[in-house]
Formats: structure tokens, sequence, C-alpha cells
């Protein structure tokens, strides 16, 4: 969902300012916080589509910002089922997804450094604090390159856990996994380094 | 310019891993070769300055590397054997202009360098990519491309082409060759290492053998038999 997941292209919310769009995105994310009625979901999900439509996304990479969310929505909805009525059950389960595509729809349509630079030009009062923007935005990119990254040593280690005969071991798979981190954020600190980080 | 080891000694623990290490290297292509565990790495990392030697020193353009080691990494490239470790950033192009940020150049300047780099490596297609969806040698090639758009003076590369199939080693091999920095290769190719002007070949951290190519096969084949 986060790994850079851009997708070239020229619709007017591609060419719109990456600062516009994360301060769109919060306000949105509010307004969804608040609109309980079954009517103004309704309307905010015409929105979001409306917005996709805009975007000229292809239904398939809409769904992929979604997906993630396929298991997480049931029991979503099971736990709200059993603690409120079903209208408002669904409402509060419809509404996480729509801010979910939202955020998504940022992200398909604003490139990494985009967003990164309008967060550092956002975080710049936080200066005053003590706070380097660049570097919070570095570690912010980083954070997001990692994902795929330690996707790819789990899938190495289970495939190894699975080659040794060793399906469900919990702990060969975790020792191997943190071990293969650890050694991976190493390496990438060196890499920073000798890339010129250091200075 | 001229990269100066005067008589480096290092030790990891209580291993000594290089050991009377005095060699000055002014050649365009040098090879390093050696078996396993030989200080190879371990010598290519005192190029600049990721490792700091604990007797001897190091000097690139005449910066010690323990003074001055952020000056000597902006001369002296390195590209390492695991291209995964060195993307830092999530699409090939920020990778790219990652390394271009403390020249501080205007967008449209960094967007040119950067594609102009993209294009001279064949990845202009990829521009935009995801950096993980590369293949593994389309990866290394990114990680080669993302060092030498700074422009280093050197470039000291830790097995390059392990990872690599045949085709993508022939790719970044070509590359090396032709580029017109000075370029330092730790390889187990013995193939690759008849392109270099000189060959030090490393035998439990020293320098066993020092010099062109075939007579360093030749040495480094008689210490395994
Ligand atoms: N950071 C470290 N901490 C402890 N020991 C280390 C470290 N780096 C290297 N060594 C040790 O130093 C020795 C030389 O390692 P080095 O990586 O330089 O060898 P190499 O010639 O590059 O080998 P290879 O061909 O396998 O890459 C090895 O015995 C290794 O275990
Ligand atoms: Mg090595």
């Amino acid at each position: 969902m986060i790994t850079g997941a851009y997708v070239a292209g020229t619709s007017p919310l591609h060419r719109a300012p990456a600062g516009g769009k994360l301060a769109g995105l919060a306000l949105a994310c509010t307004a969804l916080l608040l609109a309980r009625e079954p009517w103004s979901v309704g309307v905010a999900a015409a929105g979001v589509a409306a917005m996709y439509a805009l975007a000229r996304v292809r239904p398939a990479a809409a769904w992929a910002q979604v997906r993630p969310l396929r298991w997480f929505v049931p029991v979503l909805l099971v736990v709200q089922l059993l603690i409120t009525d079903a209208g408002s059950a669904v409402s509060l389960t419809a509404r996480i997804v729509l801010a979910v595509a939202l955020a998504g729809l940022v992200t398909l349509t604003t490139r990494m450094s985009e967003l990164m630079g309008a967060l550092e030009r956002g975080m710049s009062p936080l200066r005053r604090v003590g706070v380097d923007p660049r570097r919070v935005s570095l570690l912010l990119s980083l954070a997001i390159r990692s994902v795929p990254v330690v996707a790819g040593i789990a899938g190495r280690v289970r495939d190894a856990q699975r080659a040794r005969g060793r399906e469900r071991s919990i702990r060969a798979f975790a020792v191997p996994l943190v071990v293969g981190v650890l050694r991976q954020a190493d390496a990438l600190g060196e890499a920073l380094q000798a890339r010129g980080l250091d200075d | 310019m001229t990269i100066e080891v005067c008589g480096v000694r290092h030790s990891f623990e209580s291993r000594t891993v290089l050991r009377d290490v005095d060699v000055t290297l002014t050649e365009h292509r040098v090879g390093v070769i050696g078996a396993n565990g030989s200080g190879k790495s371990t010598f290519a990392r005192l190029l600049n300055g990721l490792v700091v030697p604990q007797h001897g020193s190091v000097r690139v353009d005449g910066l010690d590397t323990r003074s001055d080691g952020a000056e000597v990494r902006r001369r002296v490239g390195f590209v390492f054997t695991d291209p995964d470790a060195q993307i830092v950033m999530p699409t090939v192009a920020e990778d790219v202009a990652f390394g271009l940020r403390p020249q501080r150049l205007s967008k449209p300047d960094t967007r040119q360098v950067v594609d102009e780099a993209l294009s001279d490596f064949g990845l202009s297609s990829h521009r935009d990519h995801p950096a993980h969806l590369l293949s593994g040698g389309q990866k290394q090639l990114l990680a080669l491309c993302s060092v030498l758009v700074t422009e280093p003076k050197v470039l000291v590369c830790d097995e390059p082409t392990t990872l690599l199939d045949l085709r993508n080693t022939r790719r970044v091999l070509d590359l090396l060759s032709r580029i017109s920095q000075r370029v330092i290769l730790v390889t187990h190719d013995l193939e690759a290492v008849q392109r270099m002007d000189r060959v030090l070949v490393f035998d439990q951290g020293r320098i066993a053998h020092d010099g062109p190519p075939p007579d360093a096969v030749a040495h480094y084949r008689s210490l395994v038999e």
C-alpha cells in the first residue's frame, strides 16, 4: 500500500501540489470522522469514487490500495456489531475504508519525493524546537523503502524454513528474520555513510 | 590522484584481518582477488574510510580517511555486493536524486541530471518504478548509477556482480571498463580481472602478490594448490 505506489499520470490530481493534497486529505478524514448519517457516508463514497475517476486510476490499482483491509474489515464489522447497532457498525467501517482509499489516492497520484518535500515544508516550524525536517523526511523515505526489503527477507526466511521441513516453528521464523533485518539495517547504515550522509 | 595505504594493520576483536598493507594505487583499473576472509572487503572499506585502520594510514588525494572521512567519501564512490542494501529511496529516480542532495541543485537541474544518468544506464523506462520491483541486475545498475551520478573520482566495487546472471554481469563489467573514473574492483571473477591494469592478491590479510593480471591469477591459483 505504501511501497511507492505512484502511478505516473497527467490528471488534475496528479498535477495538484502535494502539500494541498495532504491538507485536503487531513480535512477529508476529519469530515469522515464527523459524518455519521448513512446519507453522508453515501455522499462521501460517491465523492471518493469521483476522485478516483478524476485521477483516472485503473480499478486494479484502486483495489490494491484498499486490498490490505480485506481481513481487517470483517473483524472490525463483527466487533462493532457486538457493541453498537448495525447501522453504526456499517457506517464506521465504511468511513475507515474511505479514509484509507483517499490516503491511497494521494500516494497513487503523488511522487514520494514530492510528498516528502511537502512534509518537510510542513514541518519546518518544528525547526525551532530542534527537529530537522530533512532528517525526518529521510527517515520516512527509508521506512517506506524498508517495507518491501523486510517483506523480501521474511519471504526468503520462510522459504528456507520450509525447505528444511520446519513449517510451523515461530522461532525458526522469527530469529533469522530479526537477524536478517538487523544485518540489512547495518548494511543500509554503511551505504548511507558511503553515499555521503554523514555530513 | 593517488591512494596511499601506509603500514596498515587492522583487527576485529582479537583477530588481525589486515597486516603490513603498504600500497600506492595510481592505475586506472585495479583488481583485488583472494580467498574468502582474506581481507579484501576490509581493504576496500579502508579506501573510503568506512573502516579506519587501527595502525597506519590511508590517504586519498592527500586526505587522510581518519580526519577527513566525509571529504574522502565525496571522492570515493562505493558499490556493495547486495544492491538491496544500497538503494535507500522508494523509487528509481528518487534514489538517483538522493545522491545529488548535497549539491543543492534546482529541481529542473536535478531532474535533468537524473534523467541523463538513467538513460545512460538503460533505466529510463523504469524512472518511477518502485526500486524493489527491479531485477537483481537492474538494482545493481541502479546502485552504480546512483553512485556515479555524484561524480566520484574513484569507484570502489566490492563484488558488484556476485548476485548477477551472465548478461547483467557483462553489463556491469562493460560499464566499469567504460567509465572515466578510476575503478578498484574486488572480485572472485578471474576473467573480469584480466581487464585490469594491476591486480592485488590478498592472502590472510597480506598482499601476497601485486602485478599484472596473468601473474596475479597464477599466484592466486598457486595459493590454492
Ligand atoms: N565487522 C567485522 N567484525 C568482525 N570481524 C570482521 C568484520 N568484518 C570482517 N571481519 C573478519 O575479517 C576477516 C576478513 O573479512 P573480509 O570481509 O575483509 O574478507 P573478504 O576477503 O572480503 O572475504 P570474502 O571473499 O568472503 O568476501 C574475516 O575473518 C571476517 O570474519
Ligand atoms: Mg568480501
